[in-house]
């Protein structure tokens, strides 16, 4: 080996790695055909995948019936049409003749109108909600307005518009008021609970807050609406029997409340104790402690299990069903017992699971953008 | 309350246990006002442990604290007074990560002093150019170094116009390099005449600032005295050792 000066010559910077190890082409290799087994298993998968899709495509599309004629006889839609694709293609007819009462239930039909609104209202407050801008003190007036607003239209008896008894009420309105109202009242509640079971130093509180989870989480929601709905007014006065939606509506938040709380509560566990006492010795008071620094933080944290929670709530408010509320899941089941209709309950459901999948799913999304949001400004 | 002769922290006869763990015992302090004080010893030895006492994180279980002429009790509307009078900054910085370098110092002003946003802004701005990172303001506690971090620290206590200031371990949990920047921040806090209480290892920072050294084992005050006393001529076979295994760690 002769001697030598070793001199460096600067590797020429790339702005990609190759193809064959980055690319489109390299990506399947790995995760779809990376050996013999696996690449059988992707050709299995999307056999039955595309076999599936063009087998929904043609039933909900290509041979499904959109409408009916209407038999001159009766006056009454003919859905004989739809009998005849029963199997083959999706009867959306049904969904053309009842998307009024599915959605409203049965809410008088001239005055749907209103609910409609509602409705509107509902999906105006929840997108204004969401917008960090609006995440003002002056949201809780808007909240109170818009909610005023909607029981204004809703009761009616007011301005001209005509009253409209609760039990008359319906569909989708009452699934948002029940979850909105349900969610937006358990959780003030929950972070209060949460607080009060880590309050080492007032035993008493803590005491209360524990009975009340425990109790409250160890029964189903369904017999806390029963007790609601059937035991509670045998303890009232005769005469004072406040209306069933409300007593349902305070069965919601009592149960969401709780596991609010115990999600809450694995938040605060979780933040580092130097925050408890950086604020300590800041000489803030314990709800300025809390407020300012605690909760903030630990609400951070939480909020993949609360957006969890939330959506759970909003899907569970379909029990009061059972109790005889009115709600979007009833409005739906009411409506295919119309004997014209009763074979295509299938096509209905699967209306009543896109709305419920529309909610949840912006819930979700709406969940993921906050934490990316949120994960930018706390980078530890 | 507070005047020439009146010690600003005086501890009497303090003793507390973690458990059956006697971590404080019948340790006797006081601190004059304008008074630098570095507390040291070995690992487990409660030093820590008594500068949180101090304002209360830690309640003692027998004797008496008084900061600034008031005895610390469960009357937590007289300790939130204590508290917002006594500066500290910790081991971990403990900045609060949601929030930006500004208003981790504005926040306590506005909120327990009651001070208009726009004074308690100018306020920060002032003591976090005294601190020499102004320029961090806006970035979030995340953004910053170790060292840049636990200056913000200092700066957020002094924001409160504190009595005293506490140090406790302030920089142990700092990359090497870091720690000068954060001794010559204190170190030229002590200049300016606060009264501060520091635990700390760094004895070059110790020798520069100190009025007094106490050299705590074991949960007892075991010796006490100016650097010089207590580095040249140390008189227990306890500080003697603490001593030569701090010296030979440098």
């Amino acid at each position: 080996m002769s001697t030598t000066t070793t001199t460096h010559t600067p590797v020429p910077e790339r702005s990609q790695p190759p193809l064959l190890v980055a690319g489109p082409i390299a990506w399947m290799r790995a995760n779809l055909f990376s050996s013999v087994w696996s690449s059988l298993v992707t050709l299995a998968l999307a056999y039955f995948l595309i076999k599936f899709t063009v087998g929904l495509i043609d039933w909900a599309f290509l041979k499904s019936v959109w409408t009916v004629p209407t038999d001159p006889a009766t006056g009454k839609l003919n859905p004989d049409a739809c009998r005849q694709a029963k199997g083959e293609g999706a009867c959306w007819a049904v969904i053309w003749d009842k998307y009024r009462f599915i959605l409203f239930g049965r809410y008088p039909f001239d005055e749907q109108w209103r609910a409609a609104i509602v409705l509107v209202l509902f999906l105006g407050l929840f997108i204004v909600s969401a917008m960090r801008r609006f995440w003002r003190p002056v949201l809780a007036l808007i909240w109170v307005a818009v909610l005023t607003a909607i029981f204004t239209l809703m009761w009616g008896g007011v301005f001209g518009l005509r009253y409209v008894a609760q039990d008359e009420w319906g569909g989708l309105p009452i699934t948002l008021i029940l979850s909105t109202f349900g969610l937006a009242c358990a959780f003030p509640i929950a972070v209060l609970v949460a607080l009060g079971r880590r309050a080492t130093n007032l035993p008493a509180v803590k005491l209360i807050c524990v009975i009340y989870i425990e109790v409250i989480r160890g029964v189903p929601l369904i017999s806390l609406l029963f007790m609601a709905s059937v035991m509670f007014p045998l303890f009232m006065p005769v005469g004072l029997n406040p209306d069933k939606l409300l007593r349902a509506q305070i069965a919601i938040i009592l149960f969401a409340a709780v596991y609010l709380a115990e999600v809450i509560r694995g938040g605060l566990q979780a933040l580092p104790k130097g925050q408890y006492e950086a604020a300590d010795a800041l000489g803030l008071s314990y709800w300025k402690k809390m407020g300012l620094i605690i909760l903030p933080q630990a609400l951070r944290l939480v909020i993949p299990p609360l957006v969890n929670t939330f959506i759970g709530f909003f899907k569970d408010t379909s029990l009061v069903l059972i109790i005889g509320i009115f709600d979007l899941l009833t409005s739906g089941k009411v409506a295919v017992a119309d004997p014209i209709w009763q074979a295509f309950s299938t096509e209905v459901y699967i209306m009543l699971g896109l709305i419920y999948f529309c909610f949840c799913f912006s819930m979700a999304r709406y969940s993921q953008s906050l934490e990316r949001e949120f994960s930018k400004s706390v980078r530890r | 309350m507070s005047n020439g002769t009146q010690p600003a922290i005086q501890l009497d006869k303090v003793n507390k246990w973690f458990g059956q763990l006697h971590v404080l015992r019948d340790v006797s302090l006081e601190v004059a006002t304008g008074e630098k004080v570095v507390v040291c010893g070995p690992s487990g030895s409660g030093k820590s442990t008594l500068i949180r006492c101090i304002n209360r994180l830690e309640v003692h279980q027998e004797g008496r604290i008084l900061v600034d002429g008031t005895e610390l009790t469960d009357d937590t509307r007289a300790l939130d007074t204590i508290r917002s009078e006594v500066g500290m900054v910790f081991q971990s910085f403990n900045l609060f990560p949601h929030l930006t370098i500004l208003e981790n110092c504005t926040l306590a002003p506005i909120w327990v002093r009651k001070m208009p946003k726009a004074e308690a802004e100018a306020l920060a701005m002032e003591f976090l150019t005294r601190v020499k990172i102004p320029e961090q303001a806006k970035k979030y506690p995340g953004q910053l170094s170790g060292g840049q971090q636990q200056r913000v620290a200092i700066a957020r206590a002094l924001c409160m116009r504190p009595k005293i200031m506490l140090f406790d371990e302030p920089t142990s949990a700092l990359d090497p390099e870091m720690i000068k920047e954060v001794l010559d921040t204190m170190i030229e806090l002590a200049d300016s005449g606060m009264t501060m209480v520091c635990v700390t290892h760094e004895m070059g920072f110790a020798r520069q600032v100190a009025d007094r050294v106490v050299f705590m084992d074991r949960g007892e005050v075991v010796e006490s005295g100016t650097p010089t006393e207590m580095f040249e001529t140390p008189q227990t076979d306890r500080l003697k050792l603490f001593l030569s295994q701090i010296l030979r760690g440098h």
